[in-house]
């Protein structure tokens, strides 16, 4: 237990950086996947394509390789951030592909009838989205999200393999100096636990909520 | 699908809407064209369209280097799917079963590893488990984690398709006198499996996905042989894009056959759900990382 309480700082700074990618990228995911979302469900064909093409490509696509690829790839085309950025910036871009299909699938589930109805009544587009559409297609959108969530927090941990030092990175390090290693790993392991059943549990809060809102 | 959700959000369109639709489809095509055009010219700029930096990757010694790194990839995910497979479903019967100690450990376990992450599990086996002399060959201390990890999501897919299977099987089952055990084994567990099969197809590409940790632990499979690659050819931009395009190609079609059976399995039981019973789940959905 003596390597965890006397790196306790370092390993608290990880897991600081570990919540701040799966904030970041989780949040970033979310505008970007409804706008996506959006595209794919407009009128538009080039806008359809193009949120078929990113989706399809980056649910496809390995998080590690998509990683790599911005990381120790674009600075060969003049594209360079830093680590962080771009680690932040994968996280939200590849959870995107699957917030697209979550938002695209609770949208989907909403009777045409009803938004039908609502633009007969004259509400306007955005009336009939805030009023219609979105409450009947959120509740059915947040299991998938809360998943979401858990896969980027995760999925963070990826983003030692190019070197940011987060809480799996720290550990790694951390194990390589001191002979306690299993203590190491488990503490970690027991603050990823944490984290995600934590994104659960609220997942759950937030789902009955949601579904209460119909039963009244 | 796209032209339901389409049809929720807009009514079809008069006239003016088309003309206006028409705009835009134009607006749209020269901003993804002028997008397409500003990447290309970023290449160009930075001395990435050579053609010897593209025709590289036709020379059978590269090739060779890749083709290494896809066998090593086959590998991998093949092995991890031959051992979870089966594992999967002996977690899934733990977590229905009637033994409360058993159903505990069976949550516990799905509960604890589909909340930690892989690539933490297989720093483990890499560093900190041959301290206590557990050392196993690199190809398993890629392998082991994604089994552990895998088996988890796999116990929760069988338990889906067990529940989902009708229960006047079960009973039938009974009624004729078969065992409990017995029951599973040769009357519900075959429909289950039969109604997950495009799960699993799904879960391969998450599988595959994982398999590219080998990255971390040097096992040479596609992405680690890519890097080995840039080592030699400092050819990072055009290798790594490559290699997404091998992963992205593969799991595209891997996925659309989960889509493809999906269809094809859900059309033979299409007359139970035309009766309203146990309808089937609409498409295949991916899980992320």
């Amino acid at each position: 237990m003596r390597v965890v309480t006397d790196n306790l700082g370092f390993l608290l700074g990880g897991l600081l950086v570990t919540l701040e990618l799966t904030v970041l990228g989780f949040v970033g995911a979310l505008l970007l996947g409804t706008v996506l979302a959006v595209f794919r469900v407009s009128p538009i064909a080039p806008l359809r394509w193009v949120g078929a093409v990113y989706v399809e490509v980056l649910r496809n696509m390995p998080l590690l390789t998509l990683l790599i690829l911005v990381v120790f790839g674009l600075p060969d085309v003049g594209i360079t951030f830093s680590l962080f950025t771009s680690a932040a910036v994968c996280m939200a871009a590849f959870a995107a592909a699957f917030v697209c299909e979550a938002v695209r699938g609770g949208i989907n589930t909403v009777p045409v009838g009803q938004a039908e109805a609502a633009r007969s009544l004259g509400f306007t587009f955005t009336q009939s989205l805030r009023y219609v559409i979105l409450p009947p297609a959120f509740r059915t959108m947040v299991q998938p999200l809360v998943n979401i969530f858990i896969g980027v927090v995760l999925g963070s941990s990826l983003a030692s393999a190019v070197g940011v030092s987060e809480l799996t990175n720290r550990t790694q390090v951390l194990n390589l100096q001191s002979a306690e290693a299993v203590v190491l790993f488990l503490v970690s392991g027991a603050i990823y636990l944490v984290i995600a059943l934590l994104g659960g549990a609220a997942g759950g809060a937030l789902e009955r909520r949601v579904s209460g809102g119909r039963a009244r | 699908m796209t032209a339901a959700a389409t049809r929720v959000l807009f009514d079809e369109p008069g006239p003016r809407g088309r003309a206006r639709i028409r705009i835009f489809t134009v607006i749209g095509l020269l901003l993804v064209a002028g997008i397409v055009a500003l990447a290309l010219y970023q290449f160009y700029r930075n001395g990435q369209l050579g053609r010897s930096r593209w025709l590289a990757f036709a020379e059978p010694a590269y090739l060779r280097f890749l083709a290494d790194g896809i066998r090593g990839t086959i590998i991998a995910t093949a092995l991890a799917a031959v051992l979870s497979f089966p594992l999967g479903v002996v977690l899934a019967l733990g977590r229905l079963s009637r033994n409360a100690l058993l159903r505990r450990v069976s949550t516990w376990y799905i509960e604890l590893f589909r909340s930690i992450p892989l690539l933490l599990l297989i720093y483990a086996f890499l560093l900190a488990l041959p301290r206590y002399g557990i050392n196993l060959p690199i190809l398993w201390k890629l392998v082991v984690p994604i089994v552990l990890v895998n088996v988890a999501v796999l116990a929760e897919i069988f338990r889906a398709g067990i529940l989902a299977v009708d229960r006047g099987q079960s009973e039938a089952a009974a009624a004729l006198g078969l065992r409990e055990g017995t029951a599973m084994r040769s009357v519900i567990l075959p429909q289950a499996i039969r109604l997950v099969i495009p799960t699993l197809v799904t879960q391969l590409v998450a599988l595959l996905k994982d398999s590219t940790l080998g990255y971390v632990v040097s096992y040479p499979e596609l992405m680690k042989q890519a890097q080995n690659l840039t080592v030699y050819t400092h050819l990072l931009v055009q290798t790594y894009l490559i290699v997404a395009a091998i992963y992205v190609v593969v799991n595209l079609l891997l996925s659309r056959f989960a889509v493809w059976l999906e269809r094809r399995l859900g059309s033979r039981t299409s007359s139970r759900a035309a009766r309203g019973q146990a309808a089937e789940p609409e498409g295949v959905p991916q899980t992320m990382a």
